[in-house]
């Protein structure tokens, strides 16, 4: 298992678990997805305290599996920490993840998913009129193909689009860094999906203010 | 399933050509379904009969196949678009040819929700086992339910999520059927990815359905079970 102290790609940080380096007093068990803007902030704010193990962002196309994996990680990882803080949001697991950490006694990010915590879970909340949009943070824009175009089989069979966003509108990319690259890949994954274009430059959202409880 | 051997549809057997449709359909051809359905059609074969032995059979191994994770969205969508190609062809003579009629459902996403895959394939299967479908499509407030089920004189609410974020709107229109003294009128079925059989009874439906093929039998057992308590 790669762990957090090599380089992380993108593609790793997809497919595999990063285990932590055995440091810190409190363990985040994170999301891959999020692997790059927990370590920035670490590194910001000089968060010597916390160590970092990620599970596969893929995790995200099963999300009914995600609550047993944290639990899996806890039960490796409890005697080796202080304390543990789970950076997953509810992530599409209906209450599970919540429920576990509660009855655990672990804090959890708050919030519905990463598009939330990222604007803000009370600004993301207050949008009522945004059921059609379809968001990306910066690492699924840089992981486009294999979150949306390969699972959905667009690769091998692009006259599904529409069944799958034919009732979207637009490609709403919420970008926590400001990088031009970034943005015209973004803009190149809407007009794929056919559907139209916009760019919110979110910075860390409530992520900052969720990792400084741990 | 299909070899790569150029195969002349309209020399094959009757019974070949059933399978050779089924193979079809889990490869998601829709012309080659259409043009089988035509062949059928020319040989005397019943709609009814063409529906239910070629279509729906090859559906319900696709259904199978998808539930024991042998086929994935993706070729599930193709294989329906496939069956909606020989369905086409074949509603309109349905109606004309005296097939059964299971019953009425209403069917459509709850508000919040634009996910219509699984609603679509509920839609699809269950008009495939005689059913007649009024299709609200997505983003449904509960007076849309309950207006459509009056009007058309329904036998069955169809409801489904694919968010956790909106699968509890399920119960709100449960919870207004209630407070309107029409609950017991309808049966009401759920589905979607997040939902299980335990919300399923905690918000007061009369079934969770898993799946397409759960939803046909599903369907079929309480209607035959309404009819036998009237």
């Amino acid at each position: 298992m790669p762990t957090g102290d090599q380089p992380l790609n993108d593609q790793t940080l997809t497919d595999q678990e990063i285990a932590p380096v055995k440091s810190g007093s409190t363990l985040l068990i994170a999301c891959g997805a999020l692997a790059h803007e927990i370590l920035a902030l670490k590194k910001l704010n000089g968060w010597d305290h916390l160590a970092l193990r990620c599970l596969p962002a893929k995790l995200h196309l099963f999300p009914e599996k995600i609550t047993s994996e944290v639990a899996r990680v806890v039960n490796e990882e409890r005697e080796n920490f202080n304390s543990i803080f789970v950076v997953y949001a509810d992530c599409g697991t209906g209450g599970q993840l919540a429920a576990y950490c509660a009855e655990q006694g672990i804090e959890m990010v708050r919030g519905p998913h990463c598009y939330a915590f990222y604007e803000g879970v009370d600004a993301f909340a207050a949008h009522d009129d945004e059921i059609t949009a379809f968001y990306l943070t910066d690492f699924l824009v840089r992981q486009f193909d294999a979150f949306v175009i390969k699972p959905m089989g667009l690769d091998r069979h692009p006259q599904l689009r529409d069944a799958y966003f034919g009732n979207y509108t637009k490609l709403v990319y919420q970008a926590q860094t400001d990088d031009p690259a970034l943005t015209e890949k973004a803009r190149a994954c809407a007009e794929r999906l056919g559907l139209a274009f916009e760019r919110r430059l979110t910075g860390y959202g409530d992520l900052i203010r969720e990792l400084s409880r741990a | 399933m299909a070899d790569d051997e150029d195969i002349i549809l309209s020399e094959l057997s009757d019974d070949e050509l059933v399978l050779q449709m089924q193979d079809d359909l889990y490869d998601g051809m829709k012309e080659e379904i259409e043009e089988a359905v035509e062949i059928l059609l020319e040989r005397g074969w019943a709609p009814y009969d063409i529906l239910t032995k070629a279509l729906v059979a090859g559906m319900t191994i696709v259904g199978h196949d998808f539930r024991d994770g042998i086929l994935f969205v993706p070729e599930v969508l193709l294989a329906a678009g496939a069956m909606k190609g020989g369905m086409a062809i074949l509603k309109p003579l349905l109606a004309e040819t005296g097939a059964p009629r299971m019953g009425k459902m209403v069917i459509g996403t709850v508000k919040g929700d634009i996910h219509d895959i699984g609603k679509n394939l509920v839609g699809m299967m269950m008009e495939g086992a005689g059913f007649e479908i009024i299709d609200l499509g997505i983003n449904n407030p509960v007076e849309d339910y309950l207006d459509a089920l009056k009007r058309e004189d329904a036998d069955i609410l169809g409801m489904s999520a694919l968010l956790t974020t909106t699968m509890p709107y399920m119960k709100v229109v449960i919870d207004t059927m209630v407070q309107e003294g029409i609950r017991n009128d309808y049966i009401v079925l759920v589905g979607g990815a997040p939902l299980n059989e335990e919300f399923g009874k905690a918000i007061g439906a009369d079934a969770y359905c898993r799946d397409a093929a759960v939803a046909v039998e599903t369907a079929k057992e309480l209607v035959a079970r309404r009819h036998n308590q009237h």
